[in-house]
């Protein structure tokens, strides 16, 4: 600071920055991407560790003997669910009564904004059926959750065996300090945003549903079960929650505790962790497991049932069981046991779980990256902007020369220079708002018009309103004050570069992988976009970084890290999948990601579209 | 029964008139005299006594079953004499212990066990006599009432919630925690101070952290708490109510209120009370109510009421596993072998009203004795243990009560009234309590109080008070509402509702959550801030008339709250405790925050301000001394300087 306060120093300093501006710039950039590469290695990261101390200390003896039955009460439940084409309600009722449980249901129904073709559901109708074990001599302020979906087919019939077995075991038991809460959940991730809305009787987002009957007070912890298999060789947890929230590490390290304890193999991104970090193969085994996690947080998106819990500060999990060639295999009992385990820790919670980290990234199950290691990345990032703005602004303010004649041509410049950065504001954000609403309210126009489906329709025309965004807003300075001026451009990039800043800075906030990949991508288009470059090559290489076609990429990076590598026409098809999930996702459950690149990050990409062809 | 009493008064006289002392006139010297003849007379009266008791079931008994009837007659024929020369050692004084265990076997194969204690003593703690001989009645509790002018007091401690749905009405509800209430005196001048007082006397008396209890958790129910005995004072400026619904109970707090009793837990039902069993169970609560009493029909003399009770709740599932079978040892781990001495009726009720022909379960021993008794509006049957007569322990000197389940089958009618609370929205801004009363009476409606008491950090937004029933709106006839004030007085909120029959009346309002100081919050401020319950008084529509004001005759469970309505009886409903999450700040890195703070505040803020605030030029270098000089001489000419 001393620094700033000399004017001489200001100065010289300035004028480096001015003059290495571009140099730094791709300095920064580099550093940034060898930093968030660098996280995945593995003497860089941190060794997870259960910060709870309710957690950590006590000891729990693992009982559950009744992996059997579980099993036997899984064919049970398929043959009903057969019998009744969907969810057997009075089976599971009645069972869970004979298990000593309160046992509640919810009917709700729900009619999606346009068919969802991956799920081939449009109206949803369908019931949750909840038991509620009540912890004796509890007073019915705090619960836990754990749920299983009832899903279509043959899925996850284990699951609710497992569940049942669990409710009938832990009903015996004198420990309890909470209520547990037993949840069969139709239609997945519906049925669960029906009951959480339920529960907390709130409507975020237009959902029918009748009240709930029974409550247990405040939930403190959830764990959602997939097991489709009667055996399995390992077990994955999935963190990823709505808006890319996760839940508190020490979920994940009580899952992995136990996994040690019990010996069973344990994956997240459905890797295991290795021990060769210092070979290549080993780092990029790593870098690939956090890769997966940076995408799936990007997308924003419930990557699980237990998605949708952390939006009520309630910590979740989903854990779901593989089944792969391996040799070693585990059974219910074992797998009965290890969430007994944590159900018997989190059990002894004293407070909601808040001692460890909330904002990590995990290149493996033992080790994870935190808030402070990764956010430089993005930082190296986000300064390129500040430098472009710094540079613009001296610019701006120290007129090349020294004349009055000069002094008054720039006051005569800048007072036109609002309204030609108001007008491009105001059209791309409008263009903006035609990309949010028009997709979703014009499909029936669309259909009628157009030989395709509804969802195609809503895709399709979200993919015409983008494209069409890039041939309107530019040159739109020229409506109010004809020619576009030197200094015209330069306001306009220098509130679209802070603008961006800011954006990225709150989305990285919120969710880090979302704003990184962003800034990936968007930083280098704002950074050196001027009027005066060859306008045909940056114009591909400016829609080749627009956002639309980084979640292209995106998609067929995504395949390529889960090992199932798409051709260029199924990769088209997926990309259309995506698109019509993500808006899905928004109108189902309050995802944010549909709404952010509409309304503000597309706009915002629009305004330097526009600088580009400010001439 | 009113027949039985005049002719028994009339035979004291009789034998009064005998003994040769003049009998003046009125009521007075007859009850002087009462006990002075008592005290004479005392084993033949209480030969009578015993008799007209062993007849007096055998009568019930006949409307019930003739055959088994004559061999109860025959067996309780030889019993008066042995007890009698038991009895005739105690001395009449003028006070009274009578104990009761009340078992309910419960639909859902669970078992309710409900102890009750009374201890009635004639006496005035109040006129200015200084009371020092305690016999049965506790010296430490007598202390209180008088040093306190205490008129009658209310506290239970309770771990576990009554599932209203599952088991139907307690006989004396309690919410989930500790809680207490007092009617002081009008002589009192000071009732915070003295409520203030109290409440650390009873913290040490219990051994539990009523001394918690200040200004911020008590509150003055208008309506909700009117006294349960004889009282001529309802101004609410003399109640206090508070709950703690943290409280967590445990031994400490059974010991001490097991020290109460006069037998403690040597005789008499007491020795059932293990602390080992009574904590593994669903749902446990004791309580203490001291109250005064009119010991006749005139309440010419006033005395005192100590009733303790415990309620437990067993649980079927963790603890009877496959064979469904309850028995004292199985419950309490103890049988009993004897009644406490210096109790005058201790006895074992089992309700037998759901079981008529046996169906559902078997209690072995068998028992002759019935009884019946209007409990919550209902006509009850019960099976009666006499424990005060050798009989009833049979041959091996020892009872030990066996239910035997036969079905599980048997449905509960669902109470008429219960409720729910809960907290709705999520995140730490604000929230809203919604309170749900069900009437489940099909075609009847009734009001009921609604009690609320809200700490302040929850700031309610009372304009949004909404109260619906059925879809429409339903205006409270009565509100009182009383606002908070920040870390002095919580929100009292007290309202009169109608609920409509056969339906749901949800009670919302809006609050927003405080922001506290940081050495406000408890040590664990991540587990939250508790709600105590919502209490809801309501006189439920009852298909029994009760009998008012022959208070003596009636069983203790279910003599509580007098009752004069005839077509409705008095229910009092608790809601769940809430627990509500506060903004916290994250205490686990203070020294990071700080070390940052002060930082920024250091360097960043410091030099930003400096930057903001001067101008910076570029400084001229220092002239010479010769051009200073000539600027003097410039200057005093009166031409501008160099």
């Amino acid at each position: 600071m001393g620094l700033l306060s000399d004017p001489n120093r200001r100065r010289a300093l300035i004028s480096m920055l001015t003059r290495l501006n571009a140099p730094i710039c791709m300095l920064c950039y580099c550093a940034g991407v060898c930093w968030f590469m660098g996280l995945a290695f593995e003497p860089f990261t941190l060794r997870t560790y259960m910060s709870e101390n309710a957690m950590g200390s006590t000891m729990v003896e693992e009982r559950f003997p009744a992996g059997e039955r579980a099993l036997a009460t899984a064919r049970e439940f398929a043959a009903h669910k057969k019998k009744v084409g969907g969810m057997p309600v009075d089976w599971l009722v009645k069972t869970m009564q004979a298990r000593g449980l309160e046992v509640f249901t919810q009917s709700f129904s729900r009619v999606l904004p346009f068919p969802d073709e991956n799920k081939e559901r449009y109206i949803v109708k369908g019931t949750n059926v909840y038991g509620i074990l009540r912890a004796p001599r509890a007073p019915r302020t705090e619960a836990l959750v754990l749920s299983a979906p009832c899903s279509p087919g043959d899925n996850n019939n284990q699951a609710v065996g497992l569940l049942l077995g669990l409710a009938h075991y832990f009903r015996n038991q004198i420990y309890w300090a909470k209520d547990i809460i037993f949840l069969v959940n139709e239609h997945d991730l519906i049925g669960m945003q029906a009951w959480l809305e339920g529960y907390h009787h709130t409507n975020t987002t237009g959902m029918k549903w009748t009240p709930l009957q029974g409550r247990g007070g405040s939930i403190q912890a959830a764990l959602s079960l997939e097991l489709s298999s009667d055996v399995i060789t390992s077990l994955d947890i999935v963190l990823e929650g709505l808006n890319g929230q996760l839940p508190n590490l020490d979920l994940a390290n009580l899952f992995y505790a136990f996994c040690q304890k019990i010996g069973v193999l344990c994956t997240i991104q459905g890797r295991l962790q290795r021990n060769d970090w210092d070979s290549v193969s080993g780092y990029s085994h790593a870098v690939q497991t956090m890769m997966l996690m940076v995408m799936k947080q990007a997308s924003g998106r419930p990557w699980g049932d237990h998605g949708l819990f952390l939006r009520y500060h309630i910590e979740a999990a989903t854990i779901s069981g593989i089944n792969s060639f391996r040799q070693y295999k585990t059974d219910l009992t074992t797998t009965g046991r290890l969430v007994e385990g944590m159900y018997r820790k989190l059990n002894n919670l004293l407070e909601r779980l808040h001692q460890s980290y909330f904002f990590y990234l995990m290149p493996s199950l033992t080790h994870f990256v935190s808030i402070g290691y990764y956010m430089p990345a993005f930082g190296l990032l986000a300064v390129i902007l500040l430098l472009r703005a710094l540079d613009l602004w001296v610019q701006l303010v120290a007129p090349p020369a020294r004349t009055e004649d000069g002094i008054a041509e720039i006051e005569q410049q800048s007072s036109p220079g609002v309204r030609s950065v108001l007008t491009p504001l105001i059209i791309s954000h409008l263009t903006g708002a035609a990309l949010y609403l028009m997709p979703v309210h014009f499909q029936e126009m669309a259909v009628e018009h157009f030989p395709v489906s509804e969802t195609e329709a809503v895709v399709l025309t979200a993919i015409a309103v983008y494209t069409a965004g890039l041939a309107l807003p530019h040159n739109t300075h020229r409506l109010v004050s004809g020619e576009g001026t030197e200094q015209g451009w330069r306001v306009l990039k220098l509130v679209a570069v802070l603008y961006l800043a800011v954006l990225l800075g709150c989305t990285a906030l919120i969710n880090f992988s979302l704003g990184f990949i962003l800034a990936l991508t968007m930083v280098p288009v704002a950074a050196f976009v001027t009027p005066d470059v060859p306008k045909v090559l940056s114009a591909i290489v400016f829609v080749i970084l627009s956002p639309a076609c980084t979640l292209l990429f995106s998609v067929f990076l995504f395949q390529e890290l889960q090992d199932m590598p798409v051709s260029l026409q199924d990769g088209w098809m997926l990309y259309i999948s995506v698109i019509s999930q993500g808006i899905l996702d928004h109108y189902l459950f309050g995802s944010l990601v549909y709404p952010l690149i509409a309304l503000m990050v597309y706009p915002c990409w629009l305004l330097f579209w526009n600088i580009l062809f400010w001439k | 029964m009113a027949a039985h009493r005049c002719s028994y008064l009339a035979w004291l006289v009789f034998i009064f008139s005998l003994s040769g002392i003049l009998v003046a006139d009125g009521q007075e010297t007859t009850l002087s005299g009462d006990h002075l003849v008592s005290a004479v007379e005392n084993p033949q009266t209480d030969a009578e006594t015993e008799k007209r008791a062993a007849e007096e079931p055998a009568v019930e008994e006949r409307r019930w079953e003739a055959t088994r009837a004559a061999d109860a007659a025959e067996e309780n024929q030889e019993f008066p004499a042995s007890v009698a020369t038991v009895l005739s050692s105690t001395p009449q004084l003028k006070d009274d212990f009578q104990e009761e265990l009340v078992i309910r076997p419960l639909h859902s194969g669970d078992i309710y066990a409900s102890f009750h204690f009374r201890t009635l003593w004639e006496t005035d703690f109040m006129k200015g006599n200084k009371v020092s001989h305690y016999r049965l009645f506790p010296k430490s509790l007598g202390q209180v009432i008088s040093k306190f002018s205490v008129r009658e007091l209310h506290i239970s401690f309770t771990q576990g919630y009554w599932r209203t749905m599952q088991w139907g009405q307690p006989y004396l509800p309690s919410p989930p925690g500790a809680e207490l209430w007092v009617w002081f005196q009008d002589t009192v001048t000071d009732v915070d101070a003295t409520w203030k007082e109290l409440t650390n006397v009873l913290s040490g008396i219990f051994c539990a952290s009523l001394n918690f209890i200040d200004s911020t958790n008590t509150v003055q129910p208008s309506a909700s708490f009117k006294p349960l005995g004889i009282a001529n004072v309802t101004d609410h400026r003399f109640l206090r109510y508070a709950t703690l619904p943290r409280e967590i109970v445990c031994t400490e707090n059974l010991t001490p209120w097991k020290k109460l009793l006069p037998c403690g837990s040597k005789a008499g039902l007491a020795v059932l009370l293990k602390s080992e069993k009574l904590f593994h169970s669903s749902f446990h609560s004791q309580a203490v109510h001291i109250r005064p009493m009119c010991q006749d029909s005139q309440c010419k003399t006033p005395s005192w009421e100590l009733r303790q009770t415990l309620n437990v709740v067993f649980d079927l599932h963790t603890s009877g596993q496959g064979k469904q079978e309850w028995s004292l040892f199985k419950m309490f781990s103890r049988t009993l072998t004897e009644a406490c001495p210096l109790a005058s009726s201790s006895k074992i009720y089992i309700d037998i009203t759901d079981n008529p022909q046996e169906e559902q379960f078997e209690l072995i021993p068998a028992t002759p004795l019935l009884r019946q008794a209007v409990v919550l509006g209902d006509r009850r049957t019960f099976s009666v243990y006499d424990l005060t007569q050798q009989v009833t322990f049979g041959t091996v000197r020892s009872l030990n009560l066996l239910i035997r389940w036969k079905s599980t089958e048997g449905h509960m009618l669902r109470p008429l009234l219960h409720a729910e609370r809960y907290v709705a929205g999520y995140g730490l801004q604000t929230g809203e309590i919604h309170t749900l009363m069900y009437n489940n009476h099909p075609f009847r409606s009734f009001s009921v109080l609604l009690l609320d008491s809200v700490p302040w950090y929850l700031r309610l937004y009372i304009h949004t008070l909404t109260v619906t029933s059925k879809g429409k709106d339903n205006k409270p006839s009565y509100i009182h509402y009383q606002p908070s004030k920040d870390r002095i007085r919580p929100h009292l909120l007290e309202m009169l509702v109608q609920l409509p029959p056969h339906s749901v009346t949800e009670v919302t309002v809006q609050f927003e959550r405080a922001l506290l100081k940081w050495t406000e919050y408890t040590p664990d401020p991540n587990h939250g801030f508790y709600v105590g319950s919502s209490v809801i008084s309501a006189l439920v529509p009852s298909t029994v008339a009760m009998d008012t004001n022959n208070t003596q005759e009636r069983t203790l469970f279910s003599s509580f709250f007098p009752c004069k309505e005839e077509s409705s009886y008095f229910v009092r409903v608790y809601t769940e405790p809430l627990l509500v999450n506060l903004p916290t700040p994250d205490f686990s890195m203070p020294y990071n925050v700080i070390c940052l703070t002060c930082t920024v505040v250091a360097v960043g803020y410091g030099s930003l301000y400096n930057l903001l605030t001067r101008s910076f030029q570029v400084e001229e270098p220092n002239p010479g001394l010769a051009k200073r000089i000539a600027n003097i001489i410039r200057k005093m000419r009166g031409v501008p300087p160099l």
